[in-house]
């Protein structure tokens, strides 16, 4: 009995302590976020902030220029919604046709969504650019959701592996009850897609929100700037006295992402163990 | 004949946006980077036919091209092995009957979770300063404290270990993968009186090879096109020397910087082909390596 004890004991120790050294930079992060700037890094080893201060936030969350930390989560918030609706309703769509509907080419299109998947951002990354300068969408969030509507292979292969696991012969009672097939796909995969959806508006908030490159290339001017723009702005403008202020807006990013973690859970690590999103 | 037509036009409906995005936002850009990659082109006036200049440049001519193609194969080569063997370790250590497995499945994948945004970056360039928190252990376990920002080694090391401490993703994937290998294997084994190292190679490594396949090759794609990490720890420079101009960010500078979109467009098309082939020698070497359950597929 003893022995089992002690192997109970030695493990958790170790695993759990492995856990909390991984997770220390992010504690950090967080406890120098309330400290006095200039004590940031003299203070380092101590891991309890002495004063115990909020003025980095309130620094902080004036932002740059006349533009507040605010401003660029609301910027954030519109961005992440037009490519979430975009995602959802075109990925559903789409994935509907692939695993549903007979129709000539259609494992031709399905083979050039799964190389697509392969393909690196940076080949069409400059022609992109020039087109949408073409289009006179610099400067807007237009380059950047735009795209989203037109679908996305990751979600799509996610939806196909999903909706083909339904039995088919709900679709069949369903066209025998006179459904059309936008009715099938409207009356019953959606309904029953709603996992995998969920998986998809997850996995699509994390994305945009962290996206640094596309509105690094896409917007100019500071009162458009996502959240990420303005972390890159504070580390750029980096100065003794607003480390603060910069850890505290950076601990503010976070912790959307970490509440939508806490809910929806399930979905997430549901998501990556079944179809290997990267997380 | 009829149906048959009616069933085409509502498969093309389904996934027409699917196919106009291609077309407008991948398939015209792709033939146009193909094209811009033969000329010289900054953007401001009409792109200039060189042939294979730029290829040649990029070979003979750019000391900093090859060395970015360096220490990004480096970077791939040193974090993704790291990165899987840890995943596989810690899945291992986590796939018990324990009830603590689930916080424990949480917070090694918090890391994952967090590790692609600008905080982050922010964070690790802060813990691995002069001061940071970093050398401050190195120190008390008796170690020189490393400057890593002032040698290019030690910062292109800052970001292998930034990689590698964002395993979780992984973990989740291989503990699945663990979870569903029967435990009768294992029984069987130990009947016959195998030792815990000749159960890993002849049972778990031979079980969980298709995920490791799937894993490795997605893994290496990413790390290949590493942007953020590198871009906001040397604050968009790529340095100290050079020495995290990883490909993907001095493709950038090349292109947004330094407006040579024809060189930068070359520098995508040999990123393509990397990235292709090592994705063939991996699918290619892995009828060696990999094993498969049934006949009929994965």
């Amino acid at each position: 009995m003893k022995p089992k004890h002690l192997k109970k004991i030695i493990y958790h120790v170790l695993v759990g302590g492995f856990a909390i050294l991984l997770l220390y930079p992010v504690f950090w992060l967080v406890m120098s976020s309330f400290k006095v700037s200039e004590q940031i890094f003299v203070t380092a080893e101590s891991f309890i902030p002495d004063p115990f201060v909020l003025g980095n936030y309130a620094q902080g969350w004036e932002g740059f220029g006349d533009h507040g930390f605010g401003t660029f989560i609301k910027n954030t918030a519109i961005f992440v919604a037009f490519v979430l609706v975009g995602h959802l309703v075109s990925c559903s769509l789409i994935a509907f046709g692939f695993a549903r509907l007979k129709f000539v080419g259609r494992n031709f299109w399905f083979a050039i969504m799964i190389v697509t998947l392969m393909l690196p951002y940076e080949v069409v990354m400059i022609p992109q650019y020039i087109i949408f300068a073409e289009l006179g969408w610099l400067n807007s969030l237009k380059p950047l959701v735009v795209p989203a509507f037109f679908g996305h292979p990751f979600f799509i292969f996610l939806l196909v592996q999903f909706i083909r696991t339904i039995p088919r012969e709900l679709d069949e009672a369903a066209t025998i009850d006179g459904c059309n097939t936008f009715g099938i796909y409207y009356r019953i995969i959606l309904p029953l897609i709603v996992p995998a959806l969920a998986t998809t508006a997850i996995f699509t908030f994390y994305w945009t929100w962290d996206n640094l490159l596309g509105p690094v290339l896409y917007l100019n001017s500071p009162s458009k700037y996502t959240v990420s723009m303005a972390l890159n702005m504070f580390l750029s403008n980096e100065t003794v006295s607003n480390w603060g202020a910069m850890f505290a807006m950076s601990v503010v990013s976070l912790i959307p992402v970490f509440i939508i973690f806490f809910i929806f859970q399930r979905y997430v690590v549901e998501g990556i163990s079944t179809s290997g999103l990267k997380g | 004949m009829q149906t048959n037509i009616k069933q085409n036009l509502w498969g093309y409906l389904f996934i027409g946006p699917f196919i106009i995005g291609f077309l407008a936002f991948t398939i015209i850009p792709i033939i146009a980077s193909l094209y811009f990659s033969f000329t010289s082109y900054d953007l401001f006036s009409a792109p200039q036919w060189i042939g294979f200049d730029n290829f040649k440049e990029m070979f003979t001519n750019d000391p900093r091209y090859l060395h970015s193609l360096k220490i990004t194969f480096i970077y791939v080569f040193a974090g993704v092995p790291l990165r899987l063997a840890f995943a596989l370790i810690v899945a291992m250590l986590l796939n018990t009957a324990s009830r603590a497995v689930g916080l424990y499945r949480t917070l090694y994948y918090l890391p994952s979770l967090i590790g692609g945004s600008v905080a982050v970056a922010i964070m690790w360039r802060n813990i691995f300063g002069d001061e940071g928190i970093v050398n401050l252990a190195l120190l008390s376990m008796g170690i020189d404290p490393v400057r890593w920002f002032g040698d290019p080694t030690a910062a292109l090391w800052m970001l292998i270990f930034l990689s590698v401490w964002q395993f979780g993703s992984s973990m989740l994937i291989f503990l699945a993968g663990l979870k569903s290998i029967p435990q009768s294997y294992y029984e069987a084994a130990s009947v016959d009186g195998a030792s815990f190292f000749q159960k890993f190679f002849h049972i778990t490594i031979p079980m969980l090879s298709p995920v490791i396949l799937f894993n490795a090759i997605m893994q290496t794609i990413a790390a290949f096109m590493t942007f953020v990490p590198a871009f906001i720890i040397s604050k968009g420079t790529g340095g100290p020397l050079d020495g995290t101009l990883l490909y993907s960010l001095y493709l950038f500078k090349q292109g947004f910087e330094f407006f040579s979109m024809g060189y930068a467009s070359a520098m995508a098309w040999i990123m393509l082909i990397i990235i292709a082939i090592l994705t063939s020698i991996i699918f290619l070497t892995s009828k060696f390596w990999v094993h498969y359950e049934s006949e009929g597929g994965r």
